[in-house]
């Protein structure tokens, strides 16, 4: 029964990617205070554990919702759209080409005059191109239903974000590198 | 007329009446309690006037002698007398040595997960010397409120993994505590300060204690404390700075690293107090007793000293630095740096926080006991005494989650810093045809390799309903609850068959080992067992009963009239039952209720979803 329910739904917002992330934090806030294990304290131990499962729930339905290529990933799936076979994905072959050069610059960082410098430089570019993809994955889904063809591109957009977010991972990594060495 | 009913202190079951609840800082070089009084938290003093409790437990043949008398005896009598026992909890033996340091005691190795430290009085855990200490803390604060404790919330670094945290749990339960939760020590702080100063916004709390560190990244909004992000290092504090401090004085004085025990100790107190004079002077004297019976004086200057724990203050940056990313928040959108734990008192500290963060951090509360009475504001909610509080805390994981997969890997379930309670299922299938049995290893850490992690524990799944190989469909649930603590539930989709799991921690002790400690603190304490636990079910049984008729007197119109007779009728079989002394009864109709108001319960917090809710524009679908 509860499992049938969207995230959506528990929040009581329209499917949408437009989402307004101050109402989403001030719903998510409501719901907290309503469900937290906190509120249970004396309660049965049955309800001590209903209240951390919702709780649970709320908490990843507001993680989902929060981010826009997890609120992406989320509407395709709501729409039957299966993540499974993304590794066999073929992707555009520019878009590999400036992953791959992204990365060779990664790895050369330590060789440069002032790594943080480029460091930063590269993770600007990084949050560039997330930005823009994000753009375009909020055109595709704005029309709600989608088509076969609509589903295959955004599929590639959410596909070349995780892309993205690893190499953000990886630079992230880099820095702590860095700054730890200073 | 009718005599007057009076109920014992503190265990009154009129759910109107205040109840005895309280805050515990457990720490490293000092303990405090505190409790909610007309109001106002305040921490609870000894017969002597004394507010905090020296982490120090000794061990005699004839008893066992807690806080400033054992503290006095720590070089007298070094073996026996444990201090800084918080460093070694949900620790094996192998991290110990890591630590780093001689360490003055007697470590013995035990078949058990959980190291063993020997001394006159026999080998005792680190979890049980927590617990002696908790027990003095629970006598101080029944004797000063005049009753006994409803429940208590203990207070960890917010970075302490899971190990650590059930530690600290088995701690409070050995020490007959009910711990009502485990709160994170920047979280406390925060409640307090937020609360005495209205704040709200984005603060960071730097909380640096006798041996640990932890920054956490709190947005404060109407009463809801959300932790954005925390980081730290549970094996760095003040204690570190007395080592160096101890180790500079070695090299001056010429005393080599395979001194005695009592050497050791009295360096290290020397130390600490040349550390506390550098907070306010420009210059410690300093006069050591050496072991042949002469002295050694010398000075330690400002200067010296800032040189010596300058690259202890930078360890604690990075984790700032890393929090504020976790956080996505920049440095000049926080709005006030709060200080915590007595290390911030060093006056490099203070600047070097202050410079990281482009601001003047706030030293203006007591550093010492605002985790203590955050935690107390916590338990006096918890406890029920506000049921219209509006605080609300949401804190985090402070370390990723994962699983041991195939070439020593490890697989993160849940990343660190997300917002708890949390659960996350995974699907594993069989490998073999008819395999009714599987093993998970657990690990805590952000590192790729399961060495460089930490092992949190093994789950043994059995009563997998046999099939061929791949085809059962194995989904296995890690909720991490409120306290931080990770559980594992599994389940078969296909057949529905719920697995049992095993669980083998890596660092803790085992269901059986707290059991028999139990048995035996109660045995010590010349306690009937048998009593006891009669007693903790009967209260536990009240208690129960109690939230139920609040709930049906809230939300009893949920319920059709059928509905309602059953669940009374169960409840009036528990009330009965409960006044007899019949143990397995009392569970077992306990366990019947539960089962009867299991759709009423679900109802209910459906029906508390809707409410909450209910203020905000409906928007159609």
């Amino acid at each position: 029964m509860a499992q049938a329910q969207t995230h959506f739904e528990l929040f009581e917002l329209p499917v949408s990617f437009d989402i307004d992330l101050q109402d989403l934090s001030q719903r998510y806030r409501d719901l907290q205070s309503a469900v937290h294990p906190d509120k249970f304290a004396n309660a049965s131990d049955q309800e001590r554990r209903l209240s951390v499962e919702k709780a649970a729930a709320i908490n990843d339905a507001y993680q989902t919702l929060k981010s826009p290529q997890h609120r992406a990933r989320y509407m395709l799936e709501l729409q039957s759209v299966s993540f499974d076979d993304e590794k066999d994905m073929a992707l555009d072959p520019a878009f590999l080409m400036e992953q791959i050069e992204l990365r060779e610059a990664l790895a050369e960082l330590s060789e440069k005059d002032e790594p943080l410098e480029s460091l930063n430089k590269i993770m600007k570019d990084i949050k560039q191109r997330t930005d823009k993809i994000l753009s375009e994955i909020r055109e595709q889904l704005i029309s709600g239903q989608l088509d076969e063809t609509q589903k295959s591109n955004v599929k590639q957009l959410v596909h070349k974000m995780q892309f993205l977010n690893k190499l953000q991972q990886e630079a992230e990594y880099q820095e702590e590198n860095l700054l730890d060495m200073i | 007329m009718a005599l007057l009913q009076i109920s014992e202190p503190g265990q009154s079951t009129n759910p109107h009446e205040h109840r005895l609840a309280a805050g515990i800082d457990l720490g490293t070089t000092n303990s405090l309690i505190a409790s909610v009084k007309s109001g106002l938290a305040e921490t609870l003093a000894d017969e002597q006037g004394n507010h905090t409790l020296p982490s120090v437990v000794r061990y005699t043949e004839k008893e066992i002698i807690v806080g400033e008398i054992a503290k006095l005896a720590a070089s007298e009598d070094p073996l026996n007398t444990i201090s800084s026992v918080k460093r070694y909890m949900g620790r094996g033996l192998n991290d110990i040595n890591e630590l780093g340091g001689r360490r003055p005691y007697e470590f013995v190795d035990t078949d058990s997960a959980v190291p063993r430290i020997h001394t006159v009085a026999g080998d005792v855990s680190p979890v049980e010397v927590s617990a002696e200490i908790l027990k003095s803390l629970k006598q101080r604060a029944e004797a000063s409120l005049g009753g006994s404790l409803t429940g208590v919330v203990i207070t960890v670094p917010a970075y302490f993994d899971d190990a650590q945290r059930q530690a600290t749990k088995d701690a409070g339960k050995l020490a007959g505590l009910n711990v009502l939760r485990l709160l994170n020590e920047p979280t406390a702080a925060a409640v307090a300060y937020g609360l005495d100063k209205s704040a709200e916004g984005i603060i960071a709390v730097y909380d640096l204690g006798g041996g640990t560190f932890d920054i956490s990244i709190l947005r404060l909004n109407k009463g809801v404390f959300e932790v954005m992000a925390t980081a730290g290092d549970t094996a760095l504090g003040g204690d570190d700075f007395d080592y160096a401090v101890a180790k500079w004085i070695m090299d001056e004085a010429g005393i080599h690293d395979d001194t005695s025990h009592h050497q050791m100790r009295r360096l290290m107190r020397d130390a600490c107090a040349a550390k506390e004079t550098l907070t306010t002077a420009e210059v410690a004297k300093i006069n050591i007793e050496l072991d042949d019976g002469s002295t050694w004086s010398g000075s330690l200057t400002l200067d010296t000293f800032n040189k010596l724990i300058s690259p202890l203050i930078q360890k604690t940056l990075l984790p700032c630095r890393r929090a504020l990313r976790d956080a996505g928040v920049e440095v000049s959108e926080v709005q006030s740096v709060v200080m915590v734990g007595g290390s911030t008192r060093v006056p490099d500290v203070r600047a070097k926080v202050g410079a990281f963060f482009d601001q003047e951090p706030l030293t203006d509360i007591n550093p010492d006991t605002v985790v203590a009475m955050g935690a107390a504001i916590q338990a006096d909610i918890l406890a029920g005494n506000k049921p219209d509080d509006d605080l609300l805390l949401l804190d985090v994981i402070p370390l990723s989650l994962g699983l041991e997969t195939m070439g020593g890997l490890v697989e993160k379930v849940i990343s660190r810093n997300t917002t708890i309670p949390v659960a996350r299922a995974q699907d594993f299938t069989t490998f073999k045809d008819g395999q009714t049995a599987m093993s998970i290893h657990a690990l805590q850490g952000e590192r790729e390799l399961v060495s460089d992690c930490r092992s949190l524990g093994r789950f043994a799944l059995h009563e997998i309903p046999p099939m061929v190989a791949g085809a059962a469909r194995i989904r296995v649930t890690f909720q991490v609850d409120a306290d931080g603590l990770l559980s594992v539930t599994a389940r078969e989709e296909t057949t529905g068959v719920e697995s049992g799991i095993e669980v083998k921690p890596s660092y803790g002790l085992t269901d059986t080992e707290i059991e028999t400690m139990l048995r035996d603190s109660i045995e010590h304490a010349e306690d009937d067992v048998a009593a006891r636990m009669l007693r903790e079910q009967q209260v536990e049984a009240e208690r129960v009963l109690e939230a139920l008729e609040a709930a049906l007197a809230d939300d009893g119109d949920l319920l059709s009239q059928e509905e309602r007779k059953e669940i009374d009728l169960v409840a009036d079989k528990l009330r009965d039952l409960s006044k007899g002394n019949e143990l397995r009864a009392i569970k077992d109709a306990m366990a019947e209720l539960d089962k009867t108001a299991t759709e009423f319960v679900a109802r209910r917090m459906d029906g508390n979803i809707k409410k909450a809710l209910a203020g905000h524009n409906v928007n159609e679908f």
